[in-house]
């Protein structure tokens, strides 16, 4: 941890959360009906709804990961950007307007508008909870893994403040507050992300990127004495250990008691010590950074670049530069990003981060992470291929997005709103590329948090704007999870105890049925987000993507476009998306090595299941369908 | 007649799943439902494009093509902006065509 909590940052945050607490008070006098509770009355303004649908889309995936993601990986991160937005344009010209002419509350009323059927009920309503879940945890840990270096509170009251604030919005007035906290944090991202990449370019491109907020720590360099290819003497460090990992010799220097990790590299004839920066973690638990305690601040952040070219010419700075000579001089000039090495030292875990020199033209297109040029293989190819399909497939099936078409008067208003929400969430998706890029060139990342980068950027141009951006980062927090608990209580109060099991509870019930329900689910993810403390779990947001195309997006595409579609063909469907998703994820390499096996001997070598569990769920649904034709005169006309 | 067939659907549909908020019938829904499918069409085949460019000629992307910018910067702003403007396009017939035919109706 390189930071410390900013009290700007806290009253900021506090601001916020009374807002969001006293229009939620305000509101829950007038919600006294069901479709008050789960759809707002149907009664929000479109243009509302569309930034509405910002604040819910926009988690910290997209904010918090995407950037950090650009900061460390280049154009890889912005792929997200594309797939996500892409993925509104099946939303807006397939979905939209005939899910809002069907549905009453939630999905599963308009997937089972036709049939009334026990089965779509039950799977339409598990799947809904299982995608939110997903997209619930990395929520809930991000709100705890934030409020330490914010805030200064341990992770669990992180974890505790978000759930319970959330629990408190939604359980007083349901989506009506939920649109209204959605809308506040939506604008002020979108707002707020502006700002940033106006002081991005601004201060333009520099080769040593002090601000007057910030010193930048200079990279040293030694010229070692060698002998039989090791190193013998480095200046005035004593040479401890010399280790080969993987194609990189590693050299461990001491002085004054300090041990440093150097990297050995050839500078034309000559063999040169780099600097590196480095954790380690003894086996008596203490963990050093750059071989000091944390205290001691000696873990620097990093990101600079080597070459500045303008115009042909080399320069140290480039002074205020536009946004699209901004993108084009990065494009001719050199960064040095910080790549990461794990090895062990005797009994300790070392982890080095070493000086990567990478040419502005690999930056700024497809290739850093994802595999598909120089080193690629078919799998690797087919890894993208499925993950864009993922992206574009996934988000007009995710059940909290869903709703929100709901909450607005007509199909028309429907309509207007996601493409509000298209504009709003696209502006923002473009700024992503230039405060990721702005987080890798201004020495702000903290290599073991990328997460961190656009907060920390924001420090950078001073505490102000660092104390605004982290208390928005809060905010995206508590509005998407917002939305994923109205959307979890629509399927247990609604979907389950009401239709599926036919209670047929008063209005007042209804109500009543729904706020103990965001009370329990509001626990279960605050449960949840403490046991999953510290484990990265930005994985989930994808499981959830591809859980929800797989899973729901052939339902409602061919419910919605084939007259053929059964209840049983739709329940099947669900069912196979699912469990074929998920299958393909818990026998995957990814999750091969988190069980501490060798990714190679894993089931498949497929990351992104999309591909495969969106086809085998179509080709179910199409199956079932015409094997259960006869069931098809009970369909109802709507 | 078909009003009546109408009110009957709504109740019934507000009994069990039906729309929280009162619609009224919509004449043009099956002019914008095929104007939706084309627009998607028209969408995945230039998204499917960038995926193809991406894998079948990874070095095309480097290439600088339009004010110093290479293409994946280019294809990958200009797919956002496209999803922009092809929303605007969209909802401009839309609105023409529900205006236009469900006054007509209503005359």
């Amino acid at each position: 941890m390189i930071y410390s909590p900013s009290i700007t940052a806290i009253i900021i945050f506090v601001i916020f959360v009374m807002i969001v607490l006293a229009l939620s008070y305000y509101f829950a006098r007038k919600t006294k009906s069901a479709s008050g509770f789960f759809a707002a009355g149907g009664t929000i303004h479109w243009g509302v709804n569309g930034i509405a649908f910002a604040g819910d889309y926009l988690s910290a995936a997209s904010f918090l990961g995407i950037c950090g993601m650009i900061a460390f990986s280049g154009y890889d991160g912005f792929l997200y950007s594309i797939g996500y937005l892409a993925g509104w344009i099946v939303a807006l010209f397939l979905v939209a307007e005939p899910l809002k002419r069907l549905g009453k509350y939630t999905f599963t009323d308009a997937l089972d508008a036709r049939f009334d059927s026990k089965a779509i009920q039950l799977t339409a309503a598990i799947s809904t909870l299982i995608v939110s879940i997903f997209y619930l945890i990395p929520q809930m840990v991000g709100a705890g893994a934030l409020v330490k270096p914010l805030l200064g509170l341990e992770h669990h009251w992180g974890v505790i403040i978000v759930g319970a604030i959330v629990i408190f919005i939604v359980a007083t007035a349901g989506m009506t507050s939920t649109t209204y906290v959605q809308f506040i944090k939506g604008a002020l991202l979108i707002i707020f992300s502006t700002v940033l990449s106006v002081y991005i370019f601004n201060n333009g491109l520099k080769i040593h990127p002090e601000t007057e907020h910030q010193a930048y720590h200079h990279f040293i360099s030694i010229t070692p004495e060698m002998e039989n290819d090791r190193v013998v003497k480095a200046g005035d460090y004593n040479v401890v250990d010399q280790q080969n990992i993987k194609t990189h010799t590693l050299v461990k220097l001491q002085k004054q008691g300090v041990n440093r990790w150097f990297k050995l590299v050839k500078k034309g004839a000559e063999p040169v010590l780099q600097e590196m920066l480095s954790t380690t973690n003894l086996d008596k638990g203490k963990k050093l950074y750059n071989g000091e305690p944390a205290e001691n601040a000696k873990f620097y952040q990093v990101g600079h670049m080597s070459k500045i070219i303008v115009d042909g010419k080399e320069v140290k700075q480039t002074g205020p530069l536009g946004p699209f000579k901004f993108l084009s001089t990065i494009e001719k000039s050199e960064i040095v990003r910080f790549t990461q090495l794990k090895f062990s030292d005797g009994n300790d875990k070392v982890t080095v981060w070493y000086q990567n020199k990478t040419s502005g033209s690999d930056m700024m297109k497809p290739g850093l992470r994802f595999k598909i040029g120089k080193d690629a293989t078919p799998v690797s190819k087919l890894n993208f291929i499925s993950l864009m399909i993922a992206l574009f497939l996934g988000t007009s099936a995710l059940p909290h997005i869903l709703i929100r078409y709901y909450t607005v008067p007509s199909q028309r208003d429907a309509r207007k709103s996601t493409i509000v929400a298209i504009a709003s969430i696209g502006s923002f998706y473009i700024l992503t590329m230039f405060m990721g890029l702005g987080a890798a060139i201004n020495g702000v990342l903290d290599v073991e948090s990328s997460n961190m980068s656009a907060p920390l950027l924001a420090k950078a141009f001073g505490v102000g704007l660092f104390s605004i951006i982290s208390a928005i980062a809060f905010a995206t927090i508590l509005g998407t999870v917002s939305g994923l608990i109205i959307a979890s209580t629509g399927a247990i109060a609604h979907d389950i105890i009401d239709v599926y099991m036919k209670k047929n509870l008063s209005e007042a019930k209804k109500v009543m049925a729904g706020k103990i329900s965001a009370f329990v689910v509001g626990i279960i993810a605050i449960i949840l987000g403490i046991a999953f403390k510290g484990m990265n779990v930005s994985f989930l947001v994808g499981w959830a993507f591809a859980v929800a195309a797989s899973a729901n997006l052939p339902s409602i595409l061919m419910l919605l476009f084939w007259k053929k579609t059964t209840a049983k063909g739709i329940a099947s469907s669900i069912t196979v998306g699912i469990v074929a998703a998920l299958g393909l994820i818990l026998t995957s390499p990814m999750m091969w090595s988190r069980y501490g096996l060798n990714p190679e001997d894993a089931i498949h070598q497929l990351d992104n299941p999309a591909i495969i569990s969106f086809t085998l769920a179509l080709l179910t649904l199409i199956f079932v369908s015409l094997a259960t034709q006869k069931d098809n005169h009970k369909k109802k006309d709507i | 007649m078909a009003d009546q067939h109408h009110l009957q659907t709504y109740k019934l549909s507000f009994m069990e799943h039906g729309p929280a908020a009162k619609l009224g019938n919509d004449h043009a829904s099956k002019k914008k439902s095929k104007l939706g499918v084309i627009l998607f069409i028209v969408y995945s085949i230039v998204y499917a494009g960038f995926v193809v460019v991406g894998v079948v000629n990874y070095e095309l992307m480097g290439k600088i093509i339009f004010a110093g910018q290479n293409l994946a910067v280019v294809y990958g702003f200009g797919l956002i902006i496209f999803a922009i403007i092809l929303g605007l396009i969209y909802n401009a017939i839309c609105t023409n065509l529900e205006n236009k035919m469900n006054k007509e109706e209503q005359q």
